[in-house]
């Protein structure tokens, strides 16, 4: 035997983040992702109902605050469901990065004393959200019918706009759930940084309300160019796209690249720690 | 996977090593870390794993013992792929069955069906294959009347049962046990037994780390004993058992220094003035100290106490009792021996000899657990003494 095979032959048994068998680990995330939304509507009468109260509420709010207040929804058509539209893809959003931060934590025990592809936590956290996410879609568009908007066909668009939402939720969420492993200061931290995206965001308005030099830059944030597409394809055809909003089509390079350098730094970094997470614990 | 190993290995453990970084100051949030830039050479790394190898054959049955905190958890968690091991090599053939612990990640909130389809799968099965040998889990465990209860509802044992159930049905060739048995009844103890030799039978390999060195010596093809993460030795089980009992009890001969009384020796003799540390029951047995006096003692007294593995005081010889003679007092210089001669009627278990010296009723040496005794007998009678008696029907 020489040293090169027995290189290539000896394999050192670490934790691994995906795993060696593909089907395995995604009947994991998604076995991981049913259990934690059956888990979170168990023993409540309306279950899903009170999932949906959160955004319906906070939409309820805004809505008066903004209509009959301070008027920033004047001019905008369809207003209410934009509203309503983006609240929900934002909801999304936080709470896949935000329960994604502590679910490493939460999951101590499977951690240190089971043998799984790592990964597959992250993941089903970010599943669990996109199940919601879809409950609430289907409540979006009865609002969207109800006020009159047309169906179209770039309607399908949407599922795309939902995958860069994913991309970009997920890959923050490996990040940050390894980093909260560490230290411990992360969560408070990831509160504000929420809290600034929620307004950074054109939730409360839409991007053709801003200065032009502004709204290109707004739309640097993949989440504005995500909403920004949306209420273009779903609600307005009459309302700017994301390309038309941030000035030119290839400046959706910088959206769509901050999503995939989500996704790459996660992996990276959630690849990275993954054999030192369960003694860190 | 090509194998650099023979094609009979299925664990090999080379040269492993595992340290655990303990820093004094546990550094959780940034703050405490910028206001302590320099703090992280304060750590300080914990050896749990120091150069250990082994190689397990397939179909072998390998006990790992080893007092808390020898590093025998740790070894099983880095065969298991929970930690990594930071040097060394570790290659396992086949698919691997760990039983860190039984019934991890049920949910208190879910039935009996939902929890074994989910342990099932967290442990590598696939949801068909899950749902195929679920009636057979759920009649190992013996659970079928339960199988819609939420799991709140069931007792700790009935938990554990099912989740050595799954666990079992998972097709491993290799099974890492870590003192799981400890829990549950006396019967799914046996079950459990009964069902790791059928395994074995099949020829699937098993490693299992435990404090039980009955299970060791009944089980076990072979034996290795872990001290402060090192292997000490790896051997037949009973010679291991053996060892283990001896650093468990024993930091044998050390003696407590200043006192005016020292023990410089402790042992026992069988009848024929040998040293022994194992003697069969019934037969005469001597235990013996030697004491080095540095200080006048002016009335000495003498005690032996005799615990076993359970660590009860099961027999004291005295010298104040009547057949002892008075002996005066002792002065400084002198050396002395104490023989406590009788029959050996203690229970099969393992004994330790701790030797307590007395001035008047006050107690100047203490010497726990200086020597060993382990006692053989032909059978288990359950008592802790098995005093020779007749016993006597009379018809009336």
């Amino acid at each position: 035997m020489n040293a090169t095979a027995e290189a290539l032959t000896t394999r050192r048994q670490s934790p691994l983040a995906f795993g060696d068998d593909v089907k395995r680990f995604a009947a994991l995330t998604v076995m991981l992702a049913v259990t934690d939304f059956k888990l979170r509507f168990f023993g409540s009468a309306l279950g899903y109902l009170w999932s949906l109260m959160r955004p319906l509420m906070l939409f309820g709010v805004l809505y008066v605050v903004f209509t009959q207040v301070i008027r920033l929804g004047e001019g905008v058509q369809y207003y209410a469901v934009y509203l309503l539209m983006s609240i929900v893809l934002f909801t999304y959003f936080s709470e896949t990065t935000a329960r994604g931060l502590g679910c490493l934590l939460e999951r101590e025990n499977l951690l240190r004393k089971m043998r799984f592809p790592r990964l597959a936590i992250p993941l089903s956290v970010s599943l669990a959200a996109m199940f919601n996410l879809c409950l609430n879609l289907v409540v979006v568009f009865a609002f969207a019918l109800a006020a009159g908007v047309q169906p179209r066909l770039s309607w399908l668009q949407l599922p795309l706009l939902v995958l860069a939402l994913a991309a970009l939720g997920t890959g923050l969420a490996m990040t940050l759930s390894v980093l909260y492993v560490r230290f411990r200061d992360i969560q408070p931290i990831w509160d504000v940084l929420l809290q600034i995206l929620f307004y950074a965001s054109p939730i409360l308005y839409v991007v053709g309300k801003l200065p032009d030099s502004v709204a290109r830059e707004a739309l640097a944030n993949p989440l504005a160019a995500i909403m920004t597409q949306a209420r273009h394809a779903v609600l307005d055809p009459a309302a700017p796209s994301a390309a038309e909003a941030i000035g030119a089509g290839w400046r959706l390079v910088i959206p769509l690249g901050v999503a995939l350098l989500a996704v790459a730094f996660g992996l990276w970094l959630f690849r990275r720690e993954t054999p030192r997470i369960a003694e860190n614990l | 996977m090509p194998s650099a190993a023979p094609a009979s290995a299925a664990v090999s453990i080379e040269r492993v090593s595992k340290r655990f970084r303990m820093s004094h100051h546990q550094f959780k949030t940034i703050k405490q870390r910028a206001l302590h830039p320099f703090a992280a050479r304060d750590a300080e790394d914990l050896v749990a794993l120091d150069d250990v190898s082994l190689e397990v054959a397939r179909g072998e049955f390998v006990g790992i013992v080893g007092r808390n905190g020898s590093g025998k958890s740790t070894l099983l968690k880095c065969l298991a792929g929970i930690y990594a091991a930071d040097g060394g090599s570790i290659r396992i053939e086949g698919r691997l069955s760990p039983f860190i612990e039984l019934g991890v990640g049920f949910h208190q909130e879910l039935t009996a069906r939902d929890n074994v389809l989910i342990n099932a799968v967290m442990l590598g099965l696939s949801r068909r294959e899950a749902k195929r040998r679920f009636d057979e889990i759920l009649a190992f465990a013996g659970l079928e009347e339960f199988v819609d209860m939420k799991l709140k509802n069931y007792s700790s044992g009935m938990a554990v049962r099912l989740g050595f159930a799954v666990a079992v049905q998972v097709d491993a060739d290799v099974l890492l046990v870590d003192e799981v048995l400890a829990v549950g009844d006396a019967s799914f103890q046996r079950k459990c037994f009964e069902r790791f030799e059928q395994l074995k039978e099949e020829g699937r390999t098993i490693i299992f780390v435990t404090h039980d060195m009955n299970a060791v010596e009944r089980f076990s093809d072979r034996a290795m004993l872990l001290e402060r993460g090192r292997v000490q030795e790896i051997g037949a089980p009973d010679r291991i058992a053996r060892r283990y009992q001896e650093i468990n009890f024993g930091q044998l001969g050390t003696g407590v220094p200043g006192a005016d009384v020292a023990v410089a020796d402790c042992w026992c003799e069988d009848g024929n003035g040998q040293r022994v540390d194992e003697l069969h029951q019934g037969r005469p047995c001597v235990a013996c100290v030697d004491l080095d006096v540095h200080a006048p003692v002016r009335a000495p007294r003498f005690a032996i106490a005799f615990r076993n593995e359970v660590r009860h005081t099961v027999f004291v010889a005295r010298s104040t009792t009547s057949q002892s003679q008075d002996m005066g007092s002792l002065s400084a210089g002198e050396r002395v021996r104490v023989r406590v001669a009788f029959d050996l009627w203690l229970g099969p278990s393992v004994y330790t000899l701790s030797p307590t010296v007395l001035d008047g009723d006050e107690p100047i040496a203490v010497h726990p657990d200086a020597a060993m005794l382990s006692v053989t007998a032909d059978r288990h009678s359950g008592g802790v003494v098995d005093l020779p008696a007749t016993v006597e029907v009379d018809r009336l």
